[in-house]
């Protein structure tokens, strides 16, 4: 069966769910392969066999770790070229779509970003996008050369098989040309304990009508194990970090739950939780754009409803 | 320091936004487009760093790959206080992909270099339509440039730049040295509004049409034929069922954690 390379997402070897979604997407095209960048391989494997990977390429060289994407996209040409695989699947994170891009380009090779969605179709993958905001559907296939795509995370419930995983050690070579935007630091983020924001089940989420005052979505969302989001409007207010906006200019969520607290719903923010699977809404103002979205909607101060709510989950969950 | 910022024309996404029906390509002349929003953090990036070079010669260039409106996009930038604008403008240009884009973008580049050389491409973060990423990182590979993107964070220290990328997992600075290609996220600055005087001036600002012959690029490379995606299908999702909406009267969390309950989230 043709290979199809996966390009594991991980920090030091602490793989992301999106890499197990992306090898369950991977066995419908064909065999997956693990790509895997750095260090920490051993701690991966367990995984990566669990999801299905047959193999799993390591590329250790020490320029993608100090340089800004080239060299990784200059490793993953290189493997391209040595197991000319059906499909390249990436994840659609910052990094990810730009060593895509490039790939396409040195390859010239189609690109697909953002898929929710990947079939194998006759002539090759066929995927499906949403998007104009979430509003629109798109389902479509590369034409021309190795079909890049980038995936989504949430795009498949990720299915436990067996694969074995055989390590395989790739060198590669790396062009001066490539080591040119030296990353100088790096500063892990804080971990807060919630999950993944674009990887929760639930996610809350405030924004203006918080004031700024981000414990009562915080503490609903840990009574519902959920992870935290904020609105644009939030975020340029100083309340809470950009890393946990959610909307066009910060993550795109689909969650099975999305809880919109004091967000009036402007397009900025419908375009990063609009394909949430339920949508519930508590807002001071009844025309807020937001109740159009929602399974269920409160009018009403989240000051008071979201404490109360979190009471009343606690109790029930005992 | 010479600048050349890359801009978009996209619809409106305040607006109706939809696809032709014909070839699935995005409607960009029957319905209200603008500069991409978020490429006016790019303008306002290249006006603040020539702005900070005092004294020394700094231009910055608007370019842009898009239909006859697309000179609306253009003339935004200008009346910012962008110096002159560029514009490729080709029928065989339609349906063009980001591969194909990234081309023509590049070979645009490669020209207005050859009458002055530029040190600086800063583009948005996104686009708001396509909103792929990609086309900067394409440019780099193109241009055989450093790699400087999604910066929230720029400074400019001689011929070195520098910035602060928030990534998911980490907050890394980057550097390179000029030339390079440069994306800046709506976290770098606020982009000004134009001017009275900066709309009067715009209108004396010079700007230049090229074709595909001009660039040098035949036309089998780009447009739909010569994309290398297909799409297939488009449709407008459905829309969501309208919901239950309560008026909180001291019940509103109760009415909350029983709907969450009913749902099986609890």
């Amino acid at each position: 069966m043709t290979e199809v390379l996966v390009l594991v997402d991980h920090v030091d070897g602490a793989v992301k769910k999106t890499t197990s979604e992306l090898l369950t997407i991977a066995r419908r095209l064909g065999e997956p392969s693990a790509v895997f960048f750095g260090t920490g391989v051993e701690q991966a494997k367990e995984t990566l066999a669990q999801f299905g990977a047959a193999k799993v390429y390591v590329v250790e060289d020490a320029a993608l770790g100090e340089f800004l994407v080239a060299p990784k996209a200059e490793a993953m040409a290189q493997l391209v070229e040595k197991t000319q695989p059906a499909a390249v699947l990436i994840p659609s994170y910052a990094e990810g779509k730009e060593i895509a891009g490039r790939l396409s380009v040195k390859l010239e090779s189609g690109l697909i970003t953002d898929a929710v969605d990947v079939k194998a179709g006759d002539n090759g993958p066929q995927t499906t996008q949403s998007v104009f905001a979430g509003s629109f559907t798109v389902t479509a296939q590369v034409t021309k050369g190795t079909p890049i795509i980038t995936v989504k995370p949430n795009s498949a419930t990720p299915e436990p098989t067996d694969g074995a995983a055989e390590v395989e050690p790739f060198a590669v070579t790396i062009s001066d040309a490539a080591k040119t935007a030296r990353i100088v630091d790096s500063k892990p983020r804080e971990k807060t304990g919630r999950p993944e924001l674009t990887e929760a089940a639930i996610v809350v989420s405030g924004g203006r009508g918080t004031g700024g005052n981000f414990e009562p979505v915080e503490a609903f969302a840990d009574s519902l194990d959920a992870a935290v989001g904020a609105s644009r409007a939030a975020v340029d207010s100083g309340w809470y970090p950009h890393s946990y906006q959610v909307g066009q200019t910060g993550k795109t969520v689909s969650p099975q739950l999305y809880i919109a607290a004091g967000i009036s719903g402007a397009i900025q923010h419908r375009a990063g939780m609009q394909t949430s699977k339920t949508i519930v809404a508590i807002n001071k103002d009844e025309e807020a754009p937001i109740f159009e979205l929602v399974d269920f909607g409160v009018v009403g101060d989240l000051h008071t409803v979201l404490p109360a709510a979190t009471e009343e989950v606690t109790k029930r969950k005992g | 320091m010479n600048i050349v910022v890359c801009v978009k024309y996209v619809p409106d996404a305040t607006g109706d936004r939809r696809f032709n029906d014909a070839d699935h390509t995005v409607d960009r002349v029957g319905v209200d487009g603008l500069l991409s929003e978020l490429d006016e953090y790019a303008v306002e990036e290249a006006l603040k760093i020539v702005e900070a070079s005092d004294g020394s010669e700094g231009e910055v260039t608007v370019l842009t790959v898009g239909p006859e409106q697309a000179a609306d996009a253009i003339r935004k930038s200008l009346q910012m206080g962008a110096h002159k604008g560029v514009h490729v403008l080709d029928d065989a240009i339609h349906g063009s992909d980001a591969a194909a884009t990234s081309l023509l973008l590049a070979e645009a580049i490669k020209k207005v270099g050859a009458e002055s050389a530029w040190d600086l491409v800063i583009c948005g973060m996104a686009s708001t339509d396509g909103s792929m990423s990609v086309v900067p990182a394409m440019l780099a590979e193109r241009l055989g440039v450093a790699q400087v993107t999604f910066g929230s964070e720029i400074s400019v220290t001689g011929d070195m730049v520098s910035i602060r990328r928030d990534g998911d997992t980490a907050t890394e600075t980057v550097e390179a040295s000029t030339p390079l290609v440069l994306s800046v996220t709506d976290q770098s600055n606020e982009p000004r509004y134009p001017s009275f005087k900066g709309i009067m001036a715009a209108k004396k600002k010079p700007v230049e049409t090229w074709s595909l012959a001009d660039l040098g690029v035949p036309a089998e490379q780009v447009g739909l034929a010569a994309a290398w995606t297909k799409v297939d299908a488009s449709a407008a999702r459905p829309p969501r069922e309208a919901g239950t909406i309560v008026t909180d009267e001291g019940d509103g969390a109760a009415r909350l954690v029983e709907f969450l309950a009913g749902q099986k989230f609890i």
